[in-house]
């Protein structure tokens, strides 16, 4: 177990590993997002009382549920990169930094679409909605940081600090939020036992979230190949690797 | 015995290595010059040395052994005159403050100089509250990066004095200097940090 | 324990050398709650209603201006260098620091508060509410602020970070603390709040200076 993590640790190792996994969780993500969409936005019924405007859940849910897990994976991270000084951990965290940022936006830009025909304005300062936009001053903060720093050791370390103090910080915002305004619907699908939500509506939404999950997988994983490419760029096995390319 | 002991430390800014492997030891008793061209990593060396930065492959025996470090800034706020700044240190480090005016004496600081606000003093003066430092406390690892700088013939033939007093009483300093070392200074070694060097 | 204190007496030393740097946060609040009177209409009741709002944000603004200047000059001078190889544990000298930019910018808009809120037409019930809210609130901004001040100590230029990351983390003690004085205003119960308010001092008391200090010593790499 011990030597497979550090198997893993090793930069040619995981690189070989995500060039051989990458196309695959690609594929996978592609059928998935294509079954959740194509089933939730053309044969999924219309809501009794929302009618088609629902539909939007179908990019929202996911992109909502994806954003906060990928902040807590960049925490994980950087715990890792911080503790044990990890290389890889800090392309993980650097990687997952604008995926994440990306999908809190769509989640606050469909939250907003969708906020119009329900509540009648694009912006009301519900607490699922607050807490994303704090969460997407995190993401920034993080991107942002790192941007500024020359050496990208130094800079992702700083982002592992601010990402673990900021995962602290999540769910303290959230509850505050919730404290503070609580308008938005309750949430829908994680409840157990009695779902409210239609089963032909809820498994097309299972499966967009999966896409969703494994696309940000797969657009993480590459974005790691070429953080490691890059911070690597000197050593054996990268030059070893250009040698490999056609045309050289 | 106490030794510094470096083996096959990669000193690297950043992702720029600079020196690929480097092994050395310095033994109670001996001063090591670090020389190199602006940029070799003379600096890095020390901050590795002392402990500033992270570094795999430097052993201190014993582990726990206490250092001075000396950087080429000085460590002075300039609001405050040499006497505050280095009381601080001494509270700081868990020292008895009652050595602050005699070091400075013993740097031949100017009494007037003492007390008058870092920022109005030369560069030389402060480098000489900055050393003044040494004679705070007793450590036997010194590491001093380019401590001549700014001092006059003065102030260099002091650091001279103090350097050849540790380094008899089996002190170790590791430093480094762009200018030719004080006469008369006993089991001097040198190294020079070049790009690429094994 | 004596370091601590020899850096708390130390940092109180040098913001009686250069008075302007403590100065400013007081007087900036002084600026952004009379142009807010002045901004409005006169005698507008609406004031009293914006008042927690206005004074929270712009005690924030306040101590911000002044979290640049915590930790750098002891990074451009050296003296954190020492400060890192000192023998005690770097954590508590972190903490001192904290506790010294709270004394220095914190603890005197917590005083200037209460004659504001007045000015600002806040009923004198929910004064003791904000005052009790800012002195709570204005450690964590020391801590939080600190952190990541901590962070950019080796950036050469900050400018836009600092608020950008600072903002965020601070959002949970705005929203207790101006919805402390808020409850009260309206008769509601205020204790709640504050309690959450003194969790979250209590929380990043205990662990900020920690990863404070991880933050400082990564500035040498």
């Amino acid at each position: 177990m011990w030597t497979w993590f550090h198997r893993l640790a090793s930069p040619p190792f995981f690189f070989r590993l995500a060039e051989r996994w990458a196309p695959w969780l690609g594929v996978a993500a592609l059928v998935l997002l294509a079954w959740g969409w194509i089933g939730g936005l053309v044969f999924a019924p219309p809501d009794y009382q929302q009618k088609d405007a629902f539909r939007i859940i179908y990019v929202h849910v996911p992109a909502a549920a994806v954003s906060l897990s990928l902040y807590t994976l960049m925490a994980l991270a950087g715990a890792v990169a911080v503790i044990w000084r990890m290389k890889l951990a800090e392309c993980v965290l650097v990687a997952t930094a604008p995926v994440g940022a990306s999908m809190t936006v769509v989640a606050l830009v469909t939250g907003m679409l969708w906020g119009k025909p329900m509540w009648g304005t694009y912006w009301v300062w519900d607490a699922r909605l607050t807490s994303e936009l704090v969460l997407l001053f995190l993401y920034l903060g993080v991107i942002g940081l790192y941007r500024a720093f020359d050496d990208p050791r130094a800079g992702a370390r700083a982002c592992a600090l601010l990402a673990i103090v900021g995962v602290v910080n999540v769910p303290i915002v959230k509850y505050s939020v919730e404290w503070w305004n609580s308008l938005h619907q309750g949430s829908t699908i994680m409840k157990l036992g009695k779902p409210s939500i239609a089963l032909e509506m809820a498994i097309p939404l299972y499966a967009a979230v999966a896409g969703t999950l494994l696309f940000c997988g797969y657009a993480i994983l590459r974005r790691v190949q070429n953080e490691l490419l890059w911070r690597e760029r000197g050593t054996q096995w990268v030059r070893e690797l250009r040698v490999g390319e056609p045309g050289r | 015995m106490t030794r510094l002991l470096i083996q096959a430390l990669c000193i690297r800014r950043g992702d720029r290595v600079l020196v690929p492997t480097l092994d050395l030891a310095v033994t109670s008793g001996e001063l090591l010059h670090v020389r190199g061209a602006n940029g070799s990593g003379k600096t890095t060396l020390l901050e590795m040395l002392a402990g500033l930065r992270p570094a795999e492959g430097i052993r201190r025996e014993p582990e726990d052994m206490p250092l001075h470090w000396i950087g080429h800034r000085n460590a002075l706020a300039s609001h405050l005159s040499p006497i505050e700044n280095l009381q601080f240190w001494c509270g700081v480090n868990g020292v008895d403050a009652a050595g602050v005016v005699p070091a400075l004496e013993r740097m031949r600081l100017p009494p007037a100089a003492r007390r008058r606000p870092v920022r109005m003093l030369s560069a030389g003066q402060k480098r000489r509250s900055a050393l003044a430092r040494l004679l705070l406390v007793q450590r036997p690892l010194w590491l001093l990066d380019e401590p001549l700088d700014g001092l006059d013939r003065d102030g260099i033939a002091i650091l001279g004095e103090l350097l050849s007093a540790h380094v008899r009483a089996g002190g170790l300093v590791v430093m480094t200097s762009h200018q030719a070392l004080p006469a008369n200074l006993p089991s001097v070694r040198e190294i020079e940090l070049a790009r690429g060097m094994m | 324990m004596r370091a601590v204190q020899a850096l708390l007496s130390r940092e109180l030393r040098l913001a009686l050398r250069a008075k302007t740097d403590w100065l400013m946060p007081p007087f900036f609040l002084l600026v952004v709650v009379t142009l807010f009177g002045l901004g409005g209409k006169a005698h507008d009741p609406a004031l009293s209603v914006y008042a927690p709002a206005i004074l929270w944000v712009a005690s924030l603004l306040a101590a911000l201006l002044t979290l640049e200047r915590l930790f750098r000059p002891d990074y451009e001078d050296g003296t954190l260098e020492q400060l890192c190889l000192a023998p005690g544990p770097l954590y508590a000298l972190v903490l001192a620091k904290f506790i010294a930019h709270w004394l220095l910018t914190g603890l005197p808009l917590v005083m200037l508060a209460a004659p504001l809120a007045v000015g600002l037409g806040l009923s004198g019930t929910a004064v003791p509410t904000l005052v009790a809210g800012l002195a709570l609130g204005t450690p964590c901004l020391s801590a939080l602020g600190g952190f990541v001040a901590a962070l950019t100590v080796g950036l050469p230029r900050t400018g836009l970070l600092l608020p950008v990351l600072v903002l965020p983390l601070i959002v949970p003690v705005v929203i207790f603390g101006a919805g402390a004085v808020r409850a009260a205003q309206e008769g509601l119960d205020a204790q709640a709040p504050l309690y959450f308010l003194a969790a979250i001092l209590v929380l990043s008391l205990s662990l900020v200076p920690g990863v404070a200090s991880a933050a400082l010593r990564n500035a040498f790499d």
